[in-house]
């Protein structure tokens, strides 16, 4: 046979990304958890037993009956209904800022990354010295300083997202740079914008996919914890953090069931979107 | 080795420089007269403007940082708006509170995180590992008011162990402080768990597949002392480095775990501060804050350095 | 030194007769969920004192027999059929304890890397130690039996050494350290799996001395692994060779390379250039097709794909092992038939010569490179000064630290070189910066690198990676581009079904074509190739190389062609240049610069390098190690090592000039060029 003809060569069969994650338990039990909050949220008041706002002045503080699973909180009204439509806001504001944080900070993390110099220096002090402060209490600053509205939630969020996701982008591309391709490429006459973003950034997508479902976890996080400190969006629709902020200094005469819930259903959407991360991150590894 | 330390510390303070800057700036952006504040809404526009001046608010900005700056360093750190008191007595009575929570709670997280980091990674790929990383990284995730109801619900409501909200008594015994703290640090430790338990894991799967554990091994030298050896010297001085940034977390979770308990630490303090518009309990609180992060960040840097002997011989030089 | 009674431990007198024995060895790996069999059925044996080779490419599964041997494999790895004995001792059928006193008296092993063997955190006497401690003496005795050992793997300043820790050392220092540790406990086996591949030729010929030596010492029996067949031929008594995880051949080492018995043996060896082969005639062979995959099932002979004259029988049943001979077997029906293997690819090509033009295309004058690191100033290159002609293939020569990559770095602008270099591209001065550097200066010089895995995006298809450059460089867009592409994806032998793949799903060699077609894309005049073949196997090199030297003849290109390995230097070079930390030692035509006269330092050089020969030439023993670049010596900067050196102090004073010797053939050395013929042709004599 002559040289070089190719008899074949090692093809390996591509398995499709989402069939890989479904054979993931972590995966599904994530993914199912978050699909029934997103339909909650989608068609809360549809399926709501109660009016989540009606206030019932003589059944206040009841503990979980037939009648109410959950309890009735301090002005008479239903927990479970306010659980189950309390899901909108967060599933709002939290994709929307973790979106919002990704895009600036994988962008910032390219440029860091790949370009370097003076403005990396530069750039990494402020950082540094913005993240020694821990983000929850920078959060609450800006948003006593800015207000509690929607919008500026999901941007104060973003902007914080911003330099964390970007250090780690950054990281990343600087390892990918080490690469001969990248050198490669400034050869064959390609610009800078291009070699950041056709052909560095594909490699470190990964990268940017986990610490964007990290950082949606840690968004509701953050979300849940503001509406806690008080700094929910005050507005008439139930919220979770906000239920929990009024309750809980109730725990001491004894009425769990007002606090307790709000809290398991903020858990579970985070442990689901953690299991749904970790699935993530083996299938990208493995 | 001397220069290395010199260097080290320059930066943090240029770090810590750049923090009061943005400290400063940040508080005017704040809304909100300070004298007015204090005064109330319905006091007259001059006595307001009287007050102003005499805090000394309508001086320039940079003025207003100078002497901020040069009195923090001194350690002067001005009037509290809302207690019309010195602002450092309540700082530092707040910071000793806080120091106790998060002490307790680092000395049970740091054995605990890095023991399961250590059999996770003994274990990798099996089930132990799994529930340790999976238990881990959910509890990180979790809101320290989640789990501090929960925990509350649990050991105070139900159980009945545990007192909510947790009181300190001045003049009280150690037992019975280390008792009240119980139950605030149980939130904490719940969230250093997961990042502690990682990264010890982490490093300890490297080591186990490093090729000089199997030099170590192929030697004939017993597992317990490959482990004991070999592997930890190694796998531990990446998590000495976390264990630093950590501090971070666990300042962050202190403003909510002493919001949920009632607990005057300086998390607290900080809260109160925002909410009522006092510059200068705030900005020394926020400054504050900054000043442990950063140390406790340098000095990881520095412990890792020296306990590296390759970054040792190299920053010697 | 007397023999052992520094370093002895005390223990019972070893017995029994082979010091391993292999018998029908299978090993299977668990692979997301199915099995795959790694070895298959090998079976051989190394008697008292003997030294085995184990000859392999990657996937051959030589690796799998060490780990199986000391009972190492991975969790989902194991032995699944067969039996192994090593000092009459069955491995796998011992308790922990048991285990553990194997390890620590009669097998160990040296390694690959050697850095990454020792513990970064404990001093290196440390660990010498611990293996005196386990054979339980006490920590002072423990000690200073260490620092024995290591004077006796030849470490001068021993006690320094024993303090340093492994990040301190050198690659040879701390192979030698690795090798104390592995002989302190005179085991009845070592066994050795590519142990010197990570270092240089001059340091790799003084180890495996080492080794040699020790070995006849101590009466240790040895099982040495490799890829590469000279270093096997020159080390072993008996070969066995490893193919898909079989073992098709076996025999007494010079036998098997003198006559083969196997087509895959007589293939491998058609793929090593050895003296007198050229790239246009006596061509290197390259073996066809691919590995099988793992966990394919084959039935039949396993190499019955790529073998020239394979038989329907040959793919039926897979043969059994022949007795070929005193000592010797062969898996082929065929073997007798070995000595007449028809060939792959032509013997001699017809490659036109390049064309004479009066100005070399490349000229660089004074280029020089300085590093900083970490407040040191490091030169890598010190005012190297070459030209090249249009149409030839520049080899470059260099062990670590003689700052070829740099140069190839500079070369294309990839990093800026210091003051005072200049470089010319047909006369016009060439910016350090890209840049600075024009459409058609981009296009005129091009870079094929070492790791194709590395050098291509392997996010990106075949056909995005090859179309780019025609599309920046040769301006090309359209029907033209498309035209281009499938023109040039033929002609390194690859086909259009392989556009829409991505590295990933390609195999190492095709891979490299890959970057090939890419340098070439642009139509370039130059092409610096650095280490092209350096992270290919053995069967794959040759058909890499041939197609190099194809390509240059169908594109009138010139070649750079930067390597370590003098042997494929001297096959694809017209002339060689020869560097050493940073300078030019000697600059002439191939011939002329291998068979000498010659500097010294290229006399060492070409006497470190073991070849399959057999010619044992007296071997120029270098002293001490290559120094650090960050403080190059004084004077001549090889006279540190040069067994050469002239008495009356000139080599450490004065740096020699290099100055033209003989017709196109410079030299930077004191001694004059007949005193050097003269020297070197008695020393090849005697």
């Amino acid at each position: 046979m002559p040289t070089g003809v190719v008899a074949g060569d090692a093809e390996r069969q591509q398995t499709p990304l989402w069939r890989l994650l479904l054979r993931r338990p972590t995966f599904v039990v994530g993914a199912a958890i978050l699909l029934f909050w997103i339909v909650c949220a989608t068609f809360g008041t549809a399926i709501a037993p109660h009016d989540p706002l009606a206030q019932q002045l003589l059944a206040t503080n009841q503990a979980p009956s037939s009648a109410h699973l959950f309890g009735t909180d301090q002005l008479g009204r239903d927990v479970l209904s306010r659980v189950i439509v309390g899901s909108q806001s967060i599933f709002i504001i939290a994709p929307l800022a973790t979106a919002v944080g990704t895009v600036l900070g994988t962008t910032l993390g390219l440029i860091l990354g790949y370009l370097g110099g003076v403005v990396d220096l530069l750039a990494s002090r402020v950082v540094e010295a913005v993240l020694a402060l821990p983000a929850i209490m920078i959060m609450f600053l800006f948003v006593v300083a800015l207000g509690v509205s929607t919008t500026t939630q999901i941007l104060i969020i973003g902007f914080i997202f911003t330099p964390l996701i970007a250090r780690t982008v950054r990281s990343a591309v600087q390892v990918e740079s080490q690469l001969d391709y990248v050198p490669g490429a400034r050869l064959v006459g390609d610009r800078s914008l291009r070699i950041m973003f056709v052909e560095i950034l594909p490699n470190v997508l990964p990268t940017v996919v986990v610490e964007f479902t990290v950082r949606l976890g840690y968004a509701i996080f953050a979300v849940a914890s503001l509406a806690f400190l008080g700094f929910g969006p005050q507005l008439s629709t139930p919220n979770w953090g906000t239920d929990i902020n009024a309750n809980y200094v109730l725990l001491g005469a004894g009425y769990w069931w007002e606090s307790l819930f709000p809290a398991l259903a903020i858990a579970s959407v985070i442990i689901a979107i953690n299991l749904v991360a970790d699935a993530i991150e083996q299938v990208f590894a493995g | 080795m001397a220069i290395y330390l010199l260097r080290r510390l320059g930066l943090a303070v240029i770090t810590l420089f750049l923090l009061s800057v943005i400290i400063f700036f940040a508080g005017q952006v704040l809304p909100g007269d300070p004298a007015r504040a204090i005064l109330g809404p319905l006091s007259a526009e001059s006595a307001v403007r009287a007050l102003d001046h005499q805090l000394g608010v309508d001086r320039p900005l940079l003025t207003q940082y100078t002497s901020w700056i040069t009195g923090m360093l001194r350690g002067s750190m001005g009037e509290s708006y809302q207690y019309q008191s010195p602002v450092e007595p309540l700082l530092v009575a707040a910071l000793v509170k806080s120091a106790k929570l998060g002490a307790f709670a680092l000395v049970v997280i740091i054995p605990l995180g890095i023991l399961g980091g250590v059999i996770a990674a003994l274990s990798a790929g099996r089930q132990v590992d799994r529930i340790i990383t999976l238990t881990g990284s959910s509890a990180a995730a979790l809101p320290e008011f989640a789990t501090g109801i929960v925990a509350a619900i649990i050991f105070s409501v139900g159980l009945k162990l545990l007192p909510f909200p947790p009181q300190i008594q001045p003049g009280e015994s150690f037992l019975s402080q280390l008792h009240a703290l119980i139950l605030p640090a149980i939130p904490l430790v719940l969230v250093l768990f997961g990042y502690i338990a990682r990264m010890a894991r982490a490093g300890t799967i490297e080591a186990l597949e490093s090729d000089y554990v199997r030099t170590a091994t192929l030697k004939g030298l017993k597992r317990v002392v490959v482990i004991y050896r070999h592997v930890l010297r190694n796998s531990l001085l990446p998590t000495i480095t976390v264990i630093a940034t950590q501090t971070g977390y666990l300042i962050g979770g202190l403003v909510v775990v002493e919001r949920l308990f009632n607990y005057q630490g300086i998390g607290n303090l900080i809260f109160h501060a925002a909410n009522a518009k006092d510059f200068p309990m705030l900005e020394a609180g926020v400054l504050t804050i900054g000043v442990v992060y950063m140390v406790a960040t340098v000095g990881a840097d520095v412990l890792t350095t020296v306990l590296n002997p390759r970054q040792r011989t190299e920053a010697a030089r | 030194m007397t023999a052992t009674e520094e370093t002895a431990i005390p223990g019972p007198a070893a017995e029994p007769q082979s010091a391993l024995q292999v018998q029908h060895l299978d090993v299977t790996y668990r692979v997301r969920g199915q099995d795959r069999l790694a070895l298959r059925d090998v079976s051989f044996r190394v008697g008292r004192n003997e030294s085995y080779g184990l000859v392999g490419e990657s996937g051959s599964g030589k690796s799998t027999v060490a780990l199986a041997l000391t009972r190492y494999l991975p969790r989902n790895g194991r032995v699944s059929s067969g039996s192994i004995r090593i000092a009459g001792r069955d491995p796998l059928a011992l308790t922990a304890a048991e285990l553990r006193e194997l390890r620590a008296r009669s097998v160990s092993m040296v390694y690959q890397e050697p850095g990454k063997a020792l513990n970064p955190s404990i001093r290196v006497g440390r660990q010498v130690a611990e293996v005196y401690e386990i054979a339980g003496l006490g920590r002072a005795e423990s000690l200073e039996r260490s620092e024995a050992m290591l004077r006796k793997v030849q470490i001068s300043d021993a006690g320094q050494v024993m303090q340093r820790y492994p990040h301190q050392l050198s690659g040879g220092m701390a192979q030698r350290v690795v090798i104390a540790m592995a002989l302190a406990a005179e085991p009845e086996l070592l066994i050795l799996d590519e142990p010197t591949t990570a270092l240089d030729a001059t340091v790799e010929a003084e180890v495996l001395e080492l080794i040699d030596g020790l070995r006849q010492q101590l009466d240790t029996s040895l099982l040495f692994i490799s890829h590469n067949l000279a270093v096997i031929a020159k080390m072993c008594d008996r070969v066995g060779v490893l193919y898909a995880g079989e073992l098709i051949e076996e025999g007494p080492a010079r036998e098997v390379f003198e006559q083969p018995r196997h087509p895959y043996t007589m293939g491998l060896l058609r793929c090593v250039p050895r003296q007198g082969q050229r790239k246009d005639h006596g061509r290197l062979d390259a073996i066809p097709g691919f590995l099988p995959a793992p966990g394919e099932e084959i039935s039949g002979c396993i190499f019955a794909p790529r073998c020239p004259i394979a038989e329907q029988r040959c793919r039926e049943a897979a043969p059994p092992a022949f007795d070929t001979g005193p000592g010797r077997t062969s898996r082929c029906y065929l073997h007798e038939a070995t000595a007449e293997l028809p060939r792959n690819t032509p013997v001699d090509v017809q490659l036109s010569a390049p064309p004479t033009d009066a100005e070399p295309v490349i000229t660089v004058r004074n280029l020089a490179k300085t590093f900083t690191s970490r407040g040191e100033k490091v030169p890598a290159l010190t005012g190297v000064s070459l030209d090249l002609e249009r149409g030839e293939t520049l080899g470059i020569v260099g062990e670590s630290g003689s700052g070829k990559t740099t140069l190839a770095r500079l070369l294309l602008g990839l990093i800026p070189p210091d003051a005072g270099s200049a470089i010319e591209l047909d006369g016009q001065p060439l910016s350090a910066d890209l840049k600075g550097r024009s459409q058609s200066q981009l296009k005129a010089l091009q870079i094929v690198f070492q790791n194709p895995d590395s050098a291509l995006n392997r996010r990106h298809t075949v056909r995005q990676l090859i179309s780019r450059p025609l599309a920046t460089l040769a301006g090309l867009s359209g029907s033209a581009l498309t035209e281009r592409l499938t023109d040039l994806v033929r002609s390194v032998r690859m086909e259009p079904r392989h556009l829409p793949l991505r590295p990933r799903q390609l195999s190492g060699g095709l891979k490299q074509r890959v970057a090939i077609a890419r340098a070439f894309g642009g139509g370039p005049r130059i092409v610096v190739c650095d280490e092209p073949t350096s992270a290919l196997d053995v069967s794959v090199q040759a058909a890499i190389l041939n197609l190099l030297a194809d390509l240059q003849a169908k594109e009138q290109a010139t070649y750079v062609f930067i390597s370590h390995d003098l042997g494929l230097v001297r096959y694809l070079s017209d002339r060689i240049a020869v560097l050493y930390l940073g300078r030019v030692l000697e600059l002439g035509p191939a011939e002329r610069v291998f068979s000498g006269p010659h500097h010294p330092y290229t006399e060492a050089l070409l006497s470190a390098v073991p070849s399959l020969d057999g010619k044992r030439t007296e071997r120029i023993r270098l002293t001490g190690e290559i120094p650090s670049p960050a403080n190059p010596p004084s004077g001549c900067v090889f006279h540190t090592r040069c067994p050469r050196r002239l008495p009356t102090g000139i080599c450490e004073s004065t740096e020699p000039p290099l100055a033209e010797v003989e017709p196109g053939h410079l030299m930077s050395c004191h001694i004059p060029i007949d005193q050097l013929a003269t020297l070197q042709s008695t020393d090849r004599m005697s």
